[in-house]
């Protein structure tokens, strides 16, 4: 099983520590209602770290049994979960995508990225040189097919199509790789019961809310929603965005309606609204982070969480710009610059806080069944 | 007098009774001051290790099962009382618990629904959203939000009493000393468990090997106050709770977690190899309590449970392993006892263990030893698949029960004299009133609360005037 053991390279010193701390966890067992994990940690006498993996892909990070837990630093026992969780989680991102190497390189790498969006800009400004006058980059452009006229369609929608798909089969592989790790089988797949409840859970952040608590203790120790609400903000926005460039994509190819779309057309619609919802989550995401409470922190998974975000953030604010200016000699240069950093993003999605999405729901559905087994056993 | 005081009402202490105290204080004055003795990460006193209050009710729905009537409360407390209680401020307090539930979730306390593994406490006992910490939380937020002061790591080592009256306290920080003047004040600063040297006063030297469960800030230094002032004094003072813990748990503080539930499922012996109580007296939740003073009765005040293979999964994960070995001697060589004593001693159980029963550790089954003493009067079945486990057993000191007398407005009681007229308690350091022996779970923040709220509300109307 080598890559079972490639997998599983942790010092022993750390994992000795991990299982300490959930062991008084085990012990204690106060933490039980805030979230999925403690019931899961309940469910086992010992710990593998393949039970670590799943444990920390369960967590959501809401801090609560940091403040509520006794045995917290300075105490002597040094019990911090969600510090350790997100430590283990940000492993995992490494450990299980395809390639592992990309993760360590580009999800917390500032200047790896900054290098990406330079190499896409460039391409596109090569794309612009190489097929016609040069100068219309700096001229306005207006009426259908305005966009194109700048960079041709298959130039911008051919390579985004090919990134987009290999980070989506290197996104499911790294998915895959996880829940056979983790102890699911393909037969648990067929459940639909457990597939439902866990994307309800995943929808809903259900684990944000604190177990009732009035939300989670981000950034302080005192219960907020603002988490909760700027997380579903991004998700949406980002749902909306995905459902304006299907539209786009149906207005184009299926009824020969070429961009730039009305105002009150379906993808400028859902477009802006998602963008400025991601906007205005992305935002006040990077502000709590900046605020949050270092002591239950990871600090990489802090960089991976802000780079994402950060990129996001530039996404949306060149495409609304691009949007608000499309009729003025800016447009060419905001196109380059907007379809650059979408190739980042899409270059670096497989490798950064995105992927969080794949391994939070196998973990979700993993508890799902877990849970189900549970009760099953305890009703014979 | 030295002018206006600056506080209507100090509190001193910083745990549930202290800070039901300030906040009910702080509903009918201003200027209301907590002094809590440790620094902010350790505050709360031992309120933060508690994990569910019992309190009288109707029936809530969600978070508890079936109801809890005022009488069966009352008649449960009277059973581990031993009736030495007063019964007025039993009384007072078991009706008064029918209102915290309201209470608690008005000043911001969140609650877990009814759950597994709670030693079948969800109908008498409310269990509060992560535990005794997060409460304490709850409620310094609370406090700071309705505008009560807090001070951390103000140890108060003086009251200014004069007669009948107290006027104020003396905060000792940092080697400075500063006097706080107030109209009124209520002391809520726990027992004296944390004390060592206090307890050797009772139980000599065998103190030094006691474990204390919680916060070591317990140092009794406000009861020697006012004991000492001639305050009346109630409890026995070497009466205290105490349970039987890992030996290897940390002096100070390791809280819930190095508890152990291994006795009932094997034999329990000291250090001389010899068995000394019945391990199967009953369930262990009625038992645990009484194997601390068990323990704290034997020489060296050590003892070990024994047990084999077929038990490792009989009870809840407990923090450290156990020790292991092949064989019984070898099991004595490794906890440093005689190895051919324990051999013996495993032996003789072995012969008058149960054979023919039916070992059911969810009922008090029919496993009994024969012409053995002490018996083990259940689960009492052979030791002989290897391997063989032990775990080092001390006692845990959870509170003491010696506190000051208080009437029924929880005012301070001299021993001659009117009471105190504007000198307030409330919790563990007046909990002597109601219990002075056994004890209900989750029964120590009912009485901090109940009267943490009384002393806070009564100290506010005298400073009012």
């Amino acid at each position: 099983m080598a890559v079972a053991e490639r997998l599983g390279q942790v010092p022993a010193e750390k994992l000795r520590n991990w299982v300490w701390q959930l062991e008084v966890c085990n012990a204690c067992r106060y933490c039980e209602g805030y979230c999925a994990v403690f019931p899961a940690l309940e469910r086992r006498r010992t710990f593998t770290l393949a039970d670590i993996d799943y444990l920390a892909n369960l967590c959501f990070d809401c801090r609560a049994c940091y403040y509520a837990c006794m045995f917290a630093p300075p105490h002597e026992f040094g019990v911090n979960i969600p510090q350790m969780l997100s430590e283990v989680r940000r492993e995992t991102y490494a450990r299980y995508a395809l390639p592992a190497v990309f993760t360590r390189l580009l999800a917390s790498n500032w200047l790896a990225v900054s290098g990406l969006l330079l190499l896409s800009a460039l391409f596109f400004l090569a794309v612009v040189a190489a097929t016609g006058d040069p100068g219309r980059l700096f001229e306005a452009h207006v009426g259908p097919g305005a966009f194109y006229r700048v960079i041709p369609y298959a130039l911008m929608s051919g390579p985004a199509l090919v990134l987009s798909l290999v980070g989506l089969v290197l996104l499911v592989g790294g998915g895959v790789r996880f829940w056979w790790r983790t102890r699911g089988s393909v037969a648990d797949y067929v459940s639909l019961g457990a597939l439902l409840r866990a994307a309800s859970d995943a929808l809903g952040l259900r684990y944000l809310t604190g177990g009732g608590a009035g939300g989670c203790t981000y950034p302080g120790e005192r219960p907020s929603f603002a988490r909760f609400v700027l997380h579903h903000l991004v998700f949406w926005g980002f749902i909306s965005a995905f459902v304006a460039t299907t539209a786009a994509y149906i207005q184009q190819d299926f009824l020969g309606w070429y961009p730039p779309y009305p105002w009150l057309s379906v993808p400028v619609i859902t477009g802006s609204l998602g963008g400025i919802a991601m906007i205005v989550g992305c935002a006040g995401l990077l502000y709590l982070k900046g605020r949050s409470d270092r002591e239950p922190a990871d600090a990489g998974l802090l960089r991976m969480d802000t780079l994402f975000l950060g990129l996001l953030l530039l996404i949306n604010v060149t495409g609304l710009a691009l949007l608000l200016l499309r009729e003025t000699p800016a447009m060419g240069s905001l196109l380059v610059l907007h379809l650059a950093t979408v190739f980042a993003l899409y270059f670096v999605l497989p490798y950064s806080k995105f992927a969080h999405f794949v391994y939070r729901y196998a973990a979700l559905v993993q508890n799902r069944l877990e849970e189900r087994r549970e009760a099953a056993r305890a009703g014979h | 007098m030295a002018g206006e005081p600056r506080y209507d009402v100090i509190v001193v202490g910083g745990g549930n009774a202290a800070l039901n105290a300030a906040l009910a204080a702080r509903h009918h004055t201003e200027r209301v001051l907590l002094l809590e003795r440790a620094p902010a990460w350790m505050r709360g006193g031992n309120s933060r290790h508690t994990r569910d209050i019992r309190a009288a009710h109707d029936g809530i729905p969600r978070y508890t099962t079936g109801t809890y009537p005022v009488e069966e409360f009352l008649d449960d407390l009277q059973r581990v009382g031993g009736g030495r209680a007063d019964p007025e401020l039993a009384r007072l307090v078991v009706r008064e618990s029918k209102t915290l539930f309201q209470w608690m979730s008005e000043h911001g306390v969140r609650w877990q629904p009814a759950l597994k593994g709670t030693l079948h406490l969800s109908r008498t006992n409310l269990f509060f959203l992560g535990g005794g910490k997060a409460l304490v939380n709850t409620y310094y937020q609370t406090a700071a939000r309705m505008g009560v002061e807090v001070r951390y790591e103000a140890c108060v080592d003086e009251l200014l009493l004069d007669g009948a009256r107290v006027e104020g306290v003396v905060v000792k920080r940092d080697g400075a000393r500063e006097v706080l003047r107030a109209r009124a004040v209520v002391v809520a600063s726990g027992g004296f468990e944390a004390n060592l040297g206090w307890l050797k006063e009772y139980w000599g030297e065998a103190a030094e090997n006691y474990i204390v469960r919680g916060t070591p800030y317990n140092d009794g230094l406000v009861l020697r106050l006012l004991i000492d002032y001639g305050a009346e004094v109630v409890g026995d003072p070497r009466a205290f709770h105490g349970v039987a813990l890992d030996a290897r748990a940390p002096k100070f503080d390791g809280g819930i977690v190095t508890r152990l539930d291994s006795v009932p499922f094997g034999i329990v012996v000291n250090q001389h190899c010899q068995r000394f109580y019945d391990e199967g007296e009953d369930f262990w939740p009625k038992r645990y309590a009484i194997w601390g003073g068990l323990i704290a009765r034997q020489p060296g005040q050590i003892a070990y449970s024994i047990f084999d293979a077929r038990m490792l999964d009989q009870f809840i994960t407990s923090l450290y392993r156990p020790y292991e070995a092949p064989t019984i001697r070898e099991l004595a060589v490794q906890l440093g006892l005689d190895p051919e004593a324990l051999h013996a001693t495993v032996e003789t159980y072995n012969r008058h263990a149960s054979r023919t029963g039916t070992f059911n550790p969810a009922v008090l089954d029919d496993c009994a030893t024969r012409g053995l003493t002490p018996p083990k009067s259940h689960w009492a079945v052979p030791i002989e698949v290897p391997p063989f486990y032990a775990y080092p057993l001390r006692t845990g000191v959870t509170f003491t029960y010696m506190g000051v007398r208080v009437d029924e407005r929880t005012r301070v009681q001299l021993k001659a004299g009117p009471p105190m007229a504007n000198l307030f308690a409330a919790g563990e350091i007046m909990s002597g009133n109601i219990l002075s022996s056994g004890y209900l779970a989750g029964f120590g923040l009912t009485i901090g609360t109940v009267f943490g709220r009384i002393a806070g509300r009564e100290a506010a109307r005298y400073g009012r005037g």
